[in-house]
């Protein structure tokens, strides 16, 4: 921890977390975990991240600047300290991404009092399961083109549609869904809603296999399902707005409530790992020049991104304030599909190994965590969308729609 | 652990280092506007390229510079310099680089950084004769494609009161302009380090017909150059150009980061205004996307450098991995820019009336400056893979392990 960084609090803060960690780092899984929380597949692994969650809550690593009437600790500036101890500890990620960083963040800034200290602390313990319901089969980069359809019935609503692509939805309890609730007006025509998942009449979640041949993610089919107005997210119409602020956050312009483990920090370590361990044409590939000049790129990248978080919080720096926070999702997703891909490379014919393979390297690590780096370059918009988002709102080019 | 000296948050980038930045941008905005740059370094290409002549500079305004005080920016106050912080003189380099400026300056804050790492009363005297606007220049590298300041260009011979310097010296930067030179030159087992007046007897300056239009550039023919006693800067010349070097790459790849963002900008304006079938260029991803990559990369080379910097500011041991980082990412930038740039102007780009080329050759000789990309990533993984193993042996078998 740099110390100079920091005030005496989150000094101290940083030295507790780390001791905090260091005494109780979790004991191995009881079946191996996948890279991300998006990719959790089984209830074993479900348990043992959900009770690993609400112990970093308990702790006070997670939800730490919330206010506490929402169920956080109440402090300033330490969810960024705690993200880094977390991750510098290599202890497992918290599973509740999409309750973490996109549905608590979204309720704190459009939510009513009540809903606030209703929905926010159950994201933060990870007691309940979010999932995002944006994707549908017609609206995917073009996000407003929703069909999935809210009609008002009395106090409630009746919601009908189809939503794809959704990571957790099999273990989630509740939703944040996006539905059409006018014809009329494309963007002006959506409304936002938590939405109960588990258990709820007419609510059918379906597997979807990935490229890897593991679940991860899955559809939702909602027919007749009725849900009262109270889980309406801020007011009719203004689904679009809420939205834009859940993709935002989603993206990574903000601290978030608490990101742990997953970290890149490691990866370059485990490269060079890999090449010493390999042999290439008869040397080590850590004696190859040319392996050698592919894993420095990536440390290079590598040390980039952490000093790009660094020079962010310097305005002196920054020509535009969103110029480095809105490269962080296209950055971070393609560093580790390149980190990825070297690592395929690398291991050269072992790669062509499946993880249960006895002499797969680490265990079929490479070509996993390849096959799966490309959740990431597509999801949370697409990375292309990303570069739009970017030459238009950074550099000010004229827009592609 | 905790001894270890650590940047400041901000890469000591304060006030006073933004303030010297903005002025240094709005002066050098005025008086080196891209009309005025044009007419004098590229108001034809015959005498340059032709017949060989060095390309002209503004001698007014390098006079106002040393007015200014920047000659002694990296001198201390002792010596009658301002001693600035290596980030705030990499704020200054690279407002030189964003407009190509034509000038000593930066030879001359080279040679000061190596006199300041030498000390003692020799080299604090040239100190004060640079911080009273004399130029100077570095004379250190060989014509062998070597970077490694171990290999000197000269050979001295002779004993402590005189020594006499033969060789020849490439690649010496601005050295029309300069009045002395540091040279290395091998003695013995030990590598020392001399001030050379240009005018000396016994040197000849040899111009080299360069592309680069915003510079000078030499072959320093050394036939028996007398140095007395008072003109050996050190006798410890590789430590010194060791503990030096990450300096001077920071300094380069300043002046490439502030040069490259230049192309983007004009570039991205360009996109804005020029229209081809009925929608201004910059509409099209072919041509939005690549200045978006264009510019994660000049960010991901920013930010490293200015790490760079603030790792040799406090010392803390760092600075080498740093700035080969930053000179690696500042070179492959700064190709990227140059190229895009060009090409996405369509023809007019491709004039030497436009100008572009001025930038782009400035870019193309600071890449391969003190080493290129790939330079930088093979002495890179020296440090963090460890030395090729020349000899592969059955100790290093990963499976004997
Ligand atoms: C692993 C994973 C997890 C996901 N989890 C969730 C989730 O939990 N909840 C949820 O709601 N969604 C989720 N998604 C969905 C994700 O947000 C969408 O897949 C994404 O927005 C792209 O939409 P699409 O798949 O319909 O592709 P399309 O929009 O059809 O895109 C196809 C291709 O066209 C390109 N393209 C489209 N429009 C443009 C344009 N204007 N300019 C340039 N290129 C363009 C895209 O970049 C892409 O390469 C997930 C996706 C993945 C892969």
């Amino acid at each position: 921890m740099s110390s100079a960084d920091l005030s005496q609090e989150q000094r101290e803060f940083g030295e507790y977390a780390r001791g905090w960690l260091a005494e109780n780092a979790p004991p191995p899984p009881p079946e191996r975990l996948p890279i991300t929380p998006i990719e959790v597949m089984t209830v074993g692994q479900r348990d043992y991240l959900q009770a690993w969650q609400r112990k970093c809550y308990d702790a006070g690593l997670v939800g730490a600047d919330y206010p506490k009437a929402y169920g956080g600790h109440g402090h300033t500036g330490f969810q960024r300290i705690a993200n880094q101890e977390m991750n510098r500890a290599g202890v497992p990620f918290l599973i509740n991404i999409v309750g973490l960083s996109m549905a608590a963040p979204t309720i704190l800034q459009h939510g009513t009092e009540e809903q606030r200290r209703k929905f926010i602390p159950g994201c933060l313990s990870g007691d309940e399961i979010w999932c995002q319901g944006f994707s549908e089969p017609g609206a995917g980069s073009d996000l407003a083109n929703q069909r999935t359809s809210a009609v008002p019935d009395g106090e409630d609503w009746i919601i009908n549609g189809h939503k794809v692509w959704t990571s957790l939805g099999h273990f989630a309890t509740w939703m944040i869904l996006v539905t059409r609730t006018s014809k009329d007006h494309k963007y002006d025509g959506l409304t936002y809603f938590l939405c109960p998942i588990a258990g709820q009449p007419g609510v059918t979640v379906r597997p979807l296999v990935k490229i890897t041949g593991e679940t991860g993610f899955n559809e939702v089919f909602f027919e007749d399902v009725r849900i009262p107005d109270a889980y309406r997210l801020d007011e009719v119409g203004k689904g679009w707005a809420v939205a834009m602020t859940t993709l935002l956050a989603e993206r990574g312009a903000s601290e978030g409530a608490g990101s742990g483990g997953g970290g890149g920090e490691s990866a370059i370590r485990d490269l060079i790992e890999l090449a010493r361990g390999t042999w290439r044409d008869g040397v080590l590939a850590a004696d190859d020049p040319v392996t050698r000049d592919a894993i420095m790129q990536r440390a290079i990248v590598a040390e980039g991104m952490r000093q790009n978080a660094k020079r962010a919080r310097v305005p002196a720096l920054c020509d535009h304030p969103m110029r480095l926070p809105l490269q962080q999702k296209l950055t971070g997703s393609e560093f580790q599909q390149n980190n990825a891909r070297l690592g395929v490379e690398i291991a050269g014919a072992h790669s062509t190994l499946y993880k249960l393979d006895p002499s797969a390297p680490q265990a079929g690590h490479w070509p996993l965590a390849y096959l799966n780096s490309y959740g990431n370059t597509i999801a949370a918009g697409t990375n292309e969308i990303q570069r739009n988002i970017l030459g238009e709102r950074v550099l000010g080019l004229p827009k592609t729609k | 652990m905790t001894t270890t000296k650590t940047a400041p948050r901000d890469f000591g980038f304060g006030e006073d280092e933004a303030m010297l930045q903005e002025m240094a941008r709005k002066m050098l905005g005025e008086r080196l506007p891209m009309d005025k740059l044009r007419t004098l370094v590229a108001a034809a290409p015959e005498p340059i390229y032709d017949r060989g002549e060095r390309a002209p500079w503004d001698k007014e305004l390098w006079s106002e510079i040393v007015e200014l005080g920047w000659t002694g920016l990296a001198v201390g106050e002792a010596e009658g310099g301002s001693d600035v912080s290596l980030a705030g003189i990499a704020g200054i380099v690279e407002e030189i680089g964003r407009h190509a400026l034509p000038s000593p300056l930066i030879a001359t804050l080279m040679a000061s950084l190596v006199l300041r790492a030498a000390g003692g009363a020799v080299a604090g005297a040239l100190l004060k004769r640079i911080a009273g606007g004399a130029t100077a220049s570095l004379a250190i590298t060989n014509g062998r494609g070597s970077w490694d300041p171990e290999h000197a260009p000269l050979i001295a011979s002779g004993e402590a009161d005189e020594l006499v310097l033969h060789g020849g010296a490439r690649f010496v930067q601005d050295a029309f302009k300069a009045d002395f030179l540091i040279a290395s030159a091998r003695l013995g087992d030990t590598l020392v380090l001399c001030a050379v007046e240009t005018a000396a007897d016994g040197l000849r300056l040899e111009t080299d017909h360069i592309h680069d239009l915003t510079r000078d550039q030499a072959s320093v023919h050394f036939n028996g150059v007398r140095v007395g006693a008072s003109s050996v800067v050190t006798y410890e010349g590789a430590v010194v150009l060791q503990a030096v070097w990450p300096s001077l790459l920071v300094l380069v790849s300043a002046d490439l980061c502030g040069a490259s963002e230049r192309l983007l900008q004009t570039t991205v304006d360009y996109a804005k205004e020029r229209v081809q079938f009925d929608r201004p260029i910059g509409f099209f991803q072919a041509v939005k996307h690549p200045l978006v990559d264009a510019m994660v990369e000049i960010d991901r080379a920013r930010s490293l450098l200015y790490h760079a910097a603030a790792e040799v500011d406090v010392a803390s041991g760092k600075a080498e991995i740093a700035a080969r980082m930053a000179k690696s990412a500042a070179s492959d930038a700064a190709a990227f820019i140059s190229d895009r740039a060009i090409q996405l102007h369509g023809g007019i780009g491709f004039t030497w009336e436009y100008g572009l080329h001025i930038f782009f050759k400035r870019n193309m000789h600071n890449q391969s400056l003190f080493g290129d990309g790939v330079h930088h990533r093979k002495k890179l993984a020296d440090l963090l893979i460890g030395p090729i193993s020349t000899s592969p042996n059955l100790a290093r078998d990963p499976a004997a392990n």
